[in-house]
């Protein structure tokens, strides 16, 4: 399986990277030549093997619905590169763009 | 020679600042001093935190003074720049986290803090844990002390090569798919990855959550053993973390190797990449522990063959998740930039160098509708394939003996893709550590000889799940053996280390 430049940049899209054309291109180049390298696990038979998400079994633990210490707000915000306040601040989340 | 303490052990420290021969603020002063000397050429710490380590090293000794034990009384500890430290900036290697100074520290280093250890600062890595030579830090490369043109190997190489060095006596790394191993080999010290769950991920930054695993590396695996002591447990703060009761290592690291079960799988010793002088200084390894009363058995991994691609799948997979949250709204870098969504790919842009953008970009795609099933499915179930191989190979054998890595330490830049053009280069140097991460198991590499004279070698012993006592048992009776570990690097300055 190959991957193509659109798919590239629909990938990077979902990944949240903006990408100029000359790192499509090469993204494109190198993804293929690993992915390439991928296909060997086609080849394995796994007919009936459930797949394995944790090294260890693991039971979801529980514990008492207490609140236990806490950073507290200022701690929290302390490493934000914007805040207003209490919150986080960020840019608007959608262009104004159907004012015009 | 009075002050030099740069080359005792951490169980020598722990003894004699406990005894009170040595003060921890002498011994932290003293590696202090080596640092700033030595380190201009090797590149190993990123940040060196003098005033808290000295405060650290004066509580140190007020509380030996007033009876308090502690394990690792005044030893100098260096960490891998992935473990958060409440009031020291932790960069992960990335400049998407240049600057954030985090609110809390991780369990293992608390854990650490709490046995007596003095932190020195904090140790370069490949960003966020992501390569096999330290070459992919956002902050430089680190140099190999045997051989300052070569690699130290990753992606805990400031970790390794500050111990080679004798620039702490221990240090913290992360291992996903030989990160604490790998470097150990190429920089002639002893570095174990516990089972997954063994040491708490609690403060420690995530690259593959379900591989991630924290331990030390030392000089001898007696000094590993001790600081596993000390890390090792459960945790609530880590919903991973195995509930089990700590073993003594220290104990078991005094015990004979003589009786126990070394199974060799033979296949590793054919596969391409392997150069033979490690071949041949592995399997002279494997010939002294039989010569301690091991009894070497045949295993076969038919399916570790797998390994790479297997890994090359589910860990971007799981990196592409992680650093999701890198987005310039909560901690590090943001590039304004028009609305929000803009802002992110900006930011994101600007803070992950060409590996992780890489990863993230593979994982994406691996995850994507239409090639979940083709691939990251896929590879979870033959990773189930190759846990089932050690599943089985241990109903024979009580460890297992590979190499650790198939070549010594290469040239700086010699397998960078801007190197060499092939992104396959750097993970085939992965090889034999990775299966090890797939199936969760606890791996140790233990320092077997020199390629040339003069590049170090690493035997890799791996056990099956909780087997570190073993895994420890073997690789220190080999030391007790062997002086290999006792040989150190030239000084960077000139003269004698």
């Amino acid at each position: 399986m190959t991957i193509t430049p659109e798919e590239v940049r629909v990938t990077a899209e979902l990944a949240r990277l903006a990408l100029s054309d000359e790192e499509v291109a090469r993204m494109t180049r190198e993804l293929g030549a690993i992915l390439g390298a991928m296909e060997r696990l086609a080849a394995v038979d796994v007919e009936g093997v459930a797949p394995m998400t944790h090294a260890v079994a693991l039971d979801c633990p529980e514990r008492e619905d207490v609140v236990g210490p806490q950073l507290g707000a200022e701690r929290a915000l302390a490493g934000a590169p914007r805040r207003s306040g209490q919150f986080f601040e960020v840019p608007r989340v959608i262009a104004h763009d159907k004012e015009g | 020679m009075p002050g030099e303490t740069h080359f005792l052990s951490a169980t020598e420290i722990a003894h004699a600042v406990g005894g009170r021969a040595l003060s921890a603020v002498e011994v932290a002063q003293a590696h202090l001093a080596r640092i700033a000397r030595e380190d201009g050429a090797l590149g190993c710490w990123l940040r060196v935190d003098e005033a808290g380590a000295l405060a650290q090293a004066e509580a140190v000794d007020r509380a030996v003074a007033r009876g308090d034990h502690l394990p690792l009384a005044g030893v100098p500890v260096g960490l891998k720049d992935l473990f958060v430290t409440e009031g020291l900036e932790t960069t992960a290697g990335s400049r998407i986290l240049a600057g954030w100074i985090p609110p809390y520290d991780g369990t293992a280093v608390a854990r650490l803090r709490r046995a007596g250890a003095v932190i020195l600062g904090k140790l370069n890595m490949d960003e966020f844990a992501m390569g096999s030579s330290n070459e992919n830090s956002a902050y430089g490369p680190v140099h190999n002390p045997w051989d300052p043109t070569r690699v130290p190997g990753g992606s805990s190489g400031g970790s390794a090569a500050a111990v080679a060095a004798g620039l702490c006596a221990l240090s913290l790394g992360t291992d996903t798919g030989g990160s604490i191993r790998q470097p150990a080999s190429l920089c002639g010290v002893v570095g174990i990855k516990p089972t997954y769950g063994r040491v708490s991920r609690h403060g420690v930054i995530a690259f593959a959550s379900s591989l991630d695993q924290v331990g030390p590396l030392g000089r001898t695996a007696l000094d590993c053993a001790l600081a596993l002591e000390a890390l090792a447990g459960h945790d609530p703060l880590d919903a991973t973390s195995i509930d089990a009761p700590v073993p003594r290592y220290t104990d078991a690291c005094r015990e004979p190797v003589e009786g126990l079960r070394v199974g060799v799988p033979e296949s590793f010793f054919c596969a391409a990449g392997l150069d033979a002088q490690v071949g041949a200084l592995v399997r002279a390894a494997i010939g002294k522990l039989e010569s301690l009363g091991a009894r070497v058995v045949p295993i076969e991994l038919p399916n570790a063959e797998h390994s790479l691609a297997t890994y090359y799948l589910i860990a971007p997979a799981e990196c592409s998740s992680n650093l999701a949250r890198y987005d310039g709204v909560r901690y590090g870098l943001r590039v304004p930039s028009g609305d929000l969504g803009q802002m992110y790919k900006a930011t994101r842009a600007a803070g992950f160098g060409p590996e992780v953008k890489r990863r993230i970009m593979l994982g994406t795609y691996a995850l994507r509708t239409g090639y979940y099933d083709a691939y990251y499915l896929r590879a979870q179930k033959v990773r189930a394939l190759i846990k089932r191989d050690f599943d089985r190979a241990f109903e024979a054998c009580d460890v297992i003996a590979t190499p650790t890595s198939p070549v010594a330490a290469w040239q700086l830049g010699e397998r960078t893709i801007e190197g060499c053009g092939d992104p396959l280069a750097m993970y085939l140097a992965d090889i034999y550590t990775i299966s090890c991460n797939l199936a969760g198991l606890p791996g140790l590499s233990v320092p077997c000889g020199f390629v040339d004279g003069k590049l170090p070698v690493g035997l890799q012993l791996l056990g099956p799940p909780l087997g570190e006592a073993n895994v420890l048992r073997v690789a220190a009776g080999y030391q007790r053996a062997t002086d290999w570990h006792t040989r150190h690097p030239a000084s960077t300055v000139g003269g004698a280390a």
